[in-house]
């Protein structure tokens, strides 16, 4: 099923890179899913390097859409949002989730923690 | 009984009942899903609290709010309390979530039924909904074929009516696609306009809540109900809610000036299906014979879409999807010996493999060395891609395409080849990139009976625009069907 057809030339992303990004990402991958990454990610980078064709010199990133609208023309940065924001309040705060209603879903707990392998050995 | 207005009016009179119409949809799902595989759960006692109420005001002679009745069924990516919610994957096959999606308390306070939860690609990460973790979906067009993805359930159990409204999520072209695919209306309105609390975020900056239905004025309807700023998302957009059904009526040419359609030829490319080609060209010279004025356009850097659609994208998800760790909720691999150990064992034995593919790819995109050359370059061109809409859209209202360069496909064909896959989405990313709303709505069928669809695109908040010419050329074409 695995096959690689991947000359060293072409080769954007190498076995040790796709270790050392699927460690970054917190996954391990099995022998034969770190073969199927290799041949993806290689032929998807591939197709993506299409963008350089493009002059993107002086053009500003877009991170997101939202700043289209309802924002405050007149204001910078982060104030452009202020629609977003509410008042603070000290008194009738939306109620938080009750503990036993966070803790359902839990895969492990003590009924107050969530329970996790031991992190600092004594 | 297909229509919102219908079920609604047919309760008001007494000439049917909730119960009657939900327990119909039931005996639907019972009959054809075991074949379709459209539904992942059925939440069947939340559905009869809603039957109840509904029974009551029907009784008391009160006014039924709009959506009275309507059986409708959602994305396995939208929150609901108490019923079981996986997003498609393995990962969260148990997860019974602690509080609901913002539009669909927003259907349910409307007076919708909700049927169950409806099967999609794991995470909503793919073109056919074949990644779902469960179980393909088949189109009820043709069963050997997929119904298209990632929302494949969403618009299968509409298709086949085993509910009359459904919400989907598009994060590349997962509404309308697949809407194309299976031969119904498919709607991702403007970023911002629908709210995403209690989406399952894929990518956050992509991702949009929109509604599939048989007809345009049903699509209208749940638009109306779910849409309007949502103090929970603070993305959701601060622009009043126009009435949408009204809208639809208002005339396409007339006193003032005719509705000016764009025709982008970058969206006519090769890869495109000779019979989907002829039949969106059809369609277009349709509208133009409504009285709509049908102008040429150019949208130049629509080939750089799916490149910086896919960099971007994966990016968001990389980051988003760091959240599945065994902890709190969802699948934990049991017997590591450290933290560490855990967190990766989750995560290999929870995801699927295209989930780690993109995973993989927005890490690498974000990694120190490759952060400018993918992830910034990607995010300016998405930056061009915007202002090539807000140029067309200086000279047009709104712009019809091919939602697809081709009908549905086989179940199969292109599983093991990820670049094919993603090519699917061609015509539809470019809308999540710049956040404007696109519709997919019917147009014709091929020689084989298989559904094509025509998207039009609108200008941000113009909702109202694309449902008027999609409503038009729906009535024109297809009359009362």
């Amino acid at each position: 099923m695995v096959e690689i057809h991947f000359t060293s030339i072409t080769m954007k992303v190498t076995d040790k890179e796709v270790a050392y990004v699927a460690e970054l990402a917190n996954l391990e991958l099995t022998a034969d899913e770190r073969a199927r990454m290799l041949r993806d990610l290689n032929s998807i980078l591939e197709y993506v390097d299409r963008l350089n064709e493009v002059n993107t010199g002086d053009i500003e990133p877009m991170a997101q859409v939202s700043d289209r609208y309802g924002v405050d023309e007149s204001r910078q940065g982060s104030e452009r949002f202020a629609y977003a924001a509410r008042e603070d309040v000290k008194e009738g705060l939306r109620k938080s989730l009750p503990h036993e209603d966070a803790m359902e879903n839990a895969p492990e707990t003590d009924g107050t923690f969530f329970e996790v392998p031991k992190v600092i050995e004594r | 009984m297909r229509s919102i207005d219908e079920i609604r009016s047919a309760i008001a009179e007494g000439r049917t009942t909730a119960l009657e119409i939900v327990e119909a949809c039931y005996a639907q799902i019972k009959k054809e899903d075991g074949e379709i595989g459209a539904f992942l759960t059925l939440s069947e006692d939340r559905a009869m609290a809603q039957v109840e109420r509904i029974h009551k005001l029907a009784a008391d002679g009160k006014p039924l709010p709009p959506l009275a009745g309507v059986p409708v069924a959602i994305k396995d990516v939208m929150v609901t309390r108490g019923v079981r919610t996986t997003a498609g994957s393995k990962i969260l096959e148990h997860f019974v979530p602690p509080y609901d999606c913002t539009a669909v308390a927003r259907l349910e306070a409307a007076g919708a039924v909700v049927l169950g939860k409806l099967n999609c690609d794991e995470f909503a990460m793919g073109s056919s909904t074949e990644n779902s973790a469960y179980r393909p979906v088949r189109n009820p067009r043709d069963k050997t074929r997929v119904p298209g993805g990632s929302s494949g359930g969403s618009a299968a159990a509409v298709a086949a009516r085993m509910a009359v409204a459904t919400l989907g999520s598009d994060t590349g072209g997962s509404i309308r696609q697949p809407a194309s695919f299976c031969g119904v209306v498919g709607l991702k309105p403007t970023y911002g306009r629908v709210s995403r609390y209690g989406l399952i975020a894929f990518a956050s900056s992509l991702d949009h809540i929109g509604p599939f239905a048989h007809r345009v004025k049903d699509a209208a309807l749940v638009l109306r109900t779910i849409a309007g700023r949502d103090p929970m998302d603070s993305t959701s957009a601060e622009v009043p809610v126009p009435d949408y059904v009204a809208e639809l009526e208002k005339a396409l040419a007339g006193s003032k000036r005719a509705v000016k359609i764009g025709v982008a030829k970058e969206y006519f490319g090769s890869g495109l299906d000779v019979e989907v080609r002829a039949a969106v060209e059809a369609a277009i010279q349709k509208l133009g014979s409504l009285g709509c004025e049908i102008v040429p356009v150019s949208l130049p850097h629509t080939e750089y879409a799916i490149p910086a659609y896919y960099i971007v994208a994966t990016a968001e998800a990389s980051a988003n999807l760091a959240r599945y760790d065994g902890v709190r909720y969802g699948f934990r691999a049991r017997g590591a010996r450290s933290l560490a150990e855990m967190y990766r064992e989750t995560r290999d034995g929870g995801f699927g493999m295209e989930v780690k593919r993109r995973i993989m790819l927005g890490t690498y995109a974000l990694s120190a060395g490759y952060y400018d050359a993918y992830y910034l370059k990607a995010q300016k061109v998405r930056t061009l891609l915007t202002r090539d809409f807000d140029e067309a859209f200086k000279k047009v209202d709104v712009i019809a395409a091919p939602t697809a360069p081709t009908v549905a496909f086989k179940l199969g064909e292109k599983v093991d080849d990820p670049l094919a896959m993603y090519l699917a989405d061609i015509y539809t990313v470019t809308a999540n990139l710049a956040g404007i709303p696109g519709i997919s709505i019917p147009c014709a069928e091929t020689r084989e009976g298989l559904p094509i669809g025509l998207q039009i695109f609108g200008r941000w908040f113009d909702e109202a625009t694309v449902l008027r010419v999609a409503h038009a050329y729906e009535t024109a074409s297809v009359g009362g069907r």
